[in-house]
This record gives structure tokens, sequence and C-alpha cells, in this order.
């Protein structure tokens, strides 16, 4: 298995002491950074101050946190507002609801009025567990993913999640970044590179490519290093901005593998998913296999017992990864 | 900022013409919002040539500027006629309303038109912005500018107007000043079957907002409730205008039927053929400003 030095990823990779950590809690320590850096940033939180990791940022620079209340739509309208003067607001909330239940506010006020919003939705995919289907975002990544103007990031651990909270801090456009609640493994390190926009890839293969974003992008590192066992040789992409959505690197590694799976937390379709099989629709038609939730609401349980329901896991991945290759021809 | 605010009558006057300019360009246009758009020609009229709000249409973002967010973006032809009076951009462009390649969107685009504010036209978001701007300007202690708000009366009906409104009060911003359009009419018909919003006053005052209830068409009472608004620093202000939508034009006044629709498009049972339309109406016009000036005289 050929993991690509330029990645750094972290020297515990498949061992089992593997350093967890929740996602969003990237997020909360470069809101802070970025607030000690731009004193324009400011932090809007519809009452979920704690969940969404905003604690810190709240304390520190307690003017420039605003209290909004249970009021998703006036969250981002708000947003919409201060950024209008200069500022740059990250406005907070689980997914569910933001950008659940206000994306026409967002449509309209942030994207088609180009205003220099931060949407970030934390809770995101299954994952969330025990509280079910209700707080599971799963449809949020096509939601913004089809808005004009809109940047959208999945990052696929707590460092990465850190690092694109500080490169959208200095950006001019509305972006939206999709958190996960539960502890996921750091797979990354600060020597790994972030850049908006760029897909990297963390193992090298040529068999398969996959595709992944968010807590699936471990998932299908542990899957590419059970096939590896198979003599299944698999590249494994960290695909974390699915928008704008990195064409050469993910085209580059098809016409090498001719074998492409993607693997999201959430709907398969208009995801990640949708994402690339119109991205290979238009330039290079193969057999795509997409590892989402299909067409189907979460539900209460733990995250083992979710994964394993919605076939998101790395048992999964390699499962679509045999079948494919036993089909033979690329 | 204008060099020089207009006395009363030159003021209505001015209206006059701006809702001259609102028919022939709907006509034109072949459709939009006739209502509304008339209904309003006073406050706007008052807002951009009374001296009550800053700006440069010669540097759009002049950042002392006062904002003017329209919520209800579909009665942008009055906006559009007040901005070209004023200066922002040449008279003829206004023919070009809701054609293709146009700058005059059918609801109004921020990035299209240098000078507006934002861009709307769904309803009840326009005071969440606004709200924004307030506070974002309070923060930087910019102390200039003022944040107007103008919005329908039937756009109160949505959830996301209310959690503004309860904002606005949390907060006490007391630079922003909300005009609501109380014409009571809307597509429909009237607001007070469709959803009541009555008692408002009553409701914007248990927010903890200022509440002013002025005459729409009153000049005196516009600019009185403005000063006042700026004046007051403990809480943002709500002037209710109490408007007569169509106002002007005899057969469209008070008629919910003319709220979505242009003059010239369609026979209305009341009203003037259809092909006589523009023309009647532009006449009524035209004799309000023989009023005017005798009146005044």
């Amino acid at each position: 298995m050929n993991i690509n030095k330029d990645q750094n990823l972290t020297s515990k990779l498949f061992l089992e002491d593997i350093e967890m950590l929740p996602i969003r809690k990237g997020f909360g320590e470069g809101l802070l950074k970025a607030g000690e850096d731009d004193d324009s940033i400011v932090a809007l939180s519809a009452d979920l101050t704690e969940s969404t990791q905003m604690q810190a940022f709240a304390e520190a620079f307690p003017e420039r946190f605003i209290e909004i209340g249970v009021a998703e739509q006036n969250l981002v309208t708000v947003g919409s507002g201060l950024a209008a003067v200069g500022k740059k607001p990250f406005v907070t909330s689980y997914a569910g609801f933001s950008p659940g239940r206000n994306w026409e506010q967002i449509r309209t006020t942030i994207c088609l009025n180009d205003r220099n919003v931060k949407i970030v939705g934390s809770h995101a995919g299954v994952s969330v567990g025990p509280d079910g289907a209700t707080h599971q975002m799963l449809e949020d990544i096509a939601l913004m993913r089809i808005l004009p103007n809109m940047t959208v990031i999945v990052p696929a651990d707590s460092i990465e999640a850190r690092k694109a909270t500080l490169a959208l801090a200095k950006t001019q456009s509305p972006a939206y970044l999709r958190l996960a609640r539960e502890k996921t493994a750091v797979v990354l390190t600060e020597d790994s590179p972030f850049e908006i926009g760029k897909a990297q890839v963390l193992l090298e293969g040529s068999d398969i490519t996959i595709v992944a974003c968010g807590p699936m992008v471990y998932e299908a590192l542990l899957a590419a290093n059970s096939l590896a066992k198979h003599r299944v040789s698999c590249e494994v992409i960290n695909c974390a901005t699915i928008k704008p959505l990195d064409a050469d690197t993910i085209l580059k590694s098809a016409k090498k593998t001719g074998r492409v799976i993607t693997a999201e937390e959430g709907q398969a379709a208009g995801g990640l998913g949708g994402a690339v099989a119109e991205l290979l629709t238009d330039n290079l038609p193969l057999p795509l296999h997409r590892i989402g939730v299909k067409d189907r609401f979460g539900q209460s349980g733990e995250i083992s017992q979710l994964w394993h329901e919605y076939q998101l896991d790395a048992h999964a991945i390699m499962q679509a990864a045999m079948k494919i290759m036993s089909r033979g021809n690329r | 900022m204008i060099e020089q605010p207009l006395d009363i009558k030159s003021l209505e006057l001015k209206a006059d013409a701006i809702r001259m300019d609102i028919i022939t360009m709907l006509t034109h246009a072949g459709s939009g919002h006739s209502a509304g758009p008339l209904g309003m020609a006073d406050i706007f009229t008052a807002l951009y040539f009374a001296g009550l709000m800053c700006y440069n249409p010669k540097n759009p973002d002049w950042v002392e500027r006062d904002r003017l967010v329209l919520s209800n973006g579909h009665i942008n032809p009055v906006l559009y006629v007040a901005m070209a009076h004023a200066g922002y951009f040449p008279h003829s462009e206004l023919k070009t309303l809701r054609q293709f390649g146009s700058r005059l969107q059918g609801h109004p685009e921020r990035l299209r038109l240098p000078g507006l504010e934002t861009t709307s036209g769904p309803l009840g978001s326009g005071l969440s912005q606004a709200s924004g701007m307030a506070y974002g300007l309070r923060l930087d202690q910019q102390k200039k500018p003022h944040v107007f708000c103008l919005t329908s009366d039937a756009e109160i009906q949505e959830g996301n107007y209310w959690e503004a409104a309860m904002f606005a009060g949390k907060n006490k911003l007391h630079n922003l000043c909300a005009i609501i359009d109380r014409n009571n009419i809307q597509i429909d018909g009237f607001t007070e079957d469709i959803m009541p919003l009555e008692p408002l006053a009553m409701k914007f005052q248990s927010f903890n907002w200022h509440v002013i209830e002025i005459d729409g068409h009153n000049f005196e009472e516009i600019a009185g409730a403005v000063g006042q608004a700026r004046a007051i620093f403990e809480k943002p202000t709500v002037i209710i205008a109490h408007t007569i939508p169509g106002k002007g034009v005899d057969f469209m006044e008070n008629d919910w039927r003319w709220h979505g629709s242009p003059p010239g498009k369609a026979d209305v049972i009341g009203a003037p053929p259809a092909s006589d339309q523009a023309k009647v109406a532009l006449n009524e016009l035209r004799t309000l400003k023989g009023k005017i000036q005798s009146e005044h005289q």
C-alpha cells in the first residue's frame, strides 16, 4: 500500500490507539484563531453555542458573539446583513436546521446576493446517533451544492475542520462547512496540506479510486488497508471540497484505475456521489458505486449499528470494491 | 445627499412625476405590480428628496450613507424611479424594466444595479438583513448611517419577520427604522381577511419597538416620523404608514386586484378597458398635478 508521503498522515493510521476527536472541535479551535487574527469575524449562534463548539469564541470575543435564539431563518439573514457592512459572519446551528430550514434565505440573501456568510452545519450524518432521523441531516450537501456562488466543504477530521475554518475566514464568498458530532479518527496532521478546491490523494493505488469525504475518509482508508491484503490496490482521495469539485485530481485517478467508489455520510443522491457521477458522466463515463444513504431517513441507534444498517462503514466500502473487482473488466 | 431638500409643494409634484413614471414603465414592461409602488410613491419621494436620507448617487458604496433595504422587492418600480430621479442611473433606462439584459430586474438584484442594498423578492427577510446591518454598524461605532427597512404589511405574516422583530427589540437597534406599507391588501385579498395583522402597533410595542403611525401620503408626517426615529436612542422604530394602494389612480385605489397587475394587460371590472388603462391613469395623474399646484398657489 502506497501512503502518499506528501500528505503527512498520522503515524497511527492503522493502529488501535489512533486519536479520536469530534470534527466540530476543530471548527471551534479554528474559529477562535480566526477571531484572533481578524476582528471583522463575528459568530452567530442559534441556541447551540456549546454543541457547535463556539464557547471559546464567545468567551474570548463576547462583543462579536451574537446569540440569535431558536431562529434559523433569522440566523442566516442577520448574517447577510452583517456581511453587508463588512463583517465576516460564521453562522452556526445543526445542519438539520441550518441549512435544513432556511434554504430560501440562503439562496436569496446570501448566494444570489453574494454575501460573505459562512454557514456551519454541525451534527450532520446518521452518526448523530440516538437523536434519530429528525436530527440526522443527510440532504445538506445536495442542498448547498446546487446553489450558485456556494462553496461546500466537508472536512475529514478535527484537524482538517480547523484548517478549513481558517481558510474560509480568508475567502470573500458564501460557503457551507459540514461538521459531524461524534469522535472521528484523526487521520491528518498539522503538516497535511489543505486547500479549498483541492482533493488530496492520501493513498496511491491502481485498481480502484475511492473518493470520500468527512468521517468516511477514515473508513475508506481502513477499507483500502483490508483490500490490500486481498491484493486490491486502492487509491483513496480525501475530497473535502465538494464544490468546487477538484475535477483534475478525480479524473486523473479515475483514468488510471477505471473504477470509482464514492463514500459519504449523507444521501448518495445529490451529494458527493452525485457530484462525482456528474463529473464522470460529462468527462469519463465509468461505472460508479456510490456509498451513502440510499433514499432513506436515519433512525435512533449507536453509530456502529447505524453505519451497518445504512452500509456506511469500511466493511461496506470493502464489499463494494470486491464486487466491482469481481466484474473483471474495467 | 441631495443638495437642497424640496419643499412640500415640490415634493408633491415630484411624487406625481414618480407615479407617472411608474405607470409608464409598468405599461411598457407588460408585467409587474401597480398598487404598492403607487401607494409608496410619497414615502420614497420623502426619503430621497426631503433630506431624510443621506446618499450619494455618484458613490453608491459611500460608507456613511444611510441604508435603504427594500424587503418587499416586488414594489421595486417605485425604488427604481426614485433612484433614477436621484441620479443613480439615466432616466431613459426605466423603460428597460423586466427586459432581458436590463439592470432593472423584475425583482431587485443588488449585483446588477449599484445603489441597491440587497437582493429581494421572497418576503419577510429584509428586516433581518437590515437588523444585521444596524447591528454591524453599531459594532463599528459608525454613528451616522441609519438603516431604513421598507416592508409590506402582508409580509409580516412570515415567521422570519417576527424573528427579526425579536432580534431588533432585544438588541435595542436604535439605528434601525422599519417603515411598513400598511395598505391592507395582498394578492389574495385584504390582509384582515387573509391573515389578520391587527393590532399591529401593539404587537410591535410588545416587542420593544417604538411605534409611530402616520398617514403615508402626508409629507409633514413622514418627515416628522423619520426625524423621531433618528432621535430615539432606546429602541428600534417602526413607522406604520397607512397608505392607499394604487394612490393617485382612481380605478386602482384600494383595489387588491391591482396588487400584482400592470396597466394595459387585462380588462378589470370597474376599470377602463385594458387598452385605455395607462392613458386614463396618466391623465388622472396629470390632473392631480393641476390640483397640487392650485392647492399651494
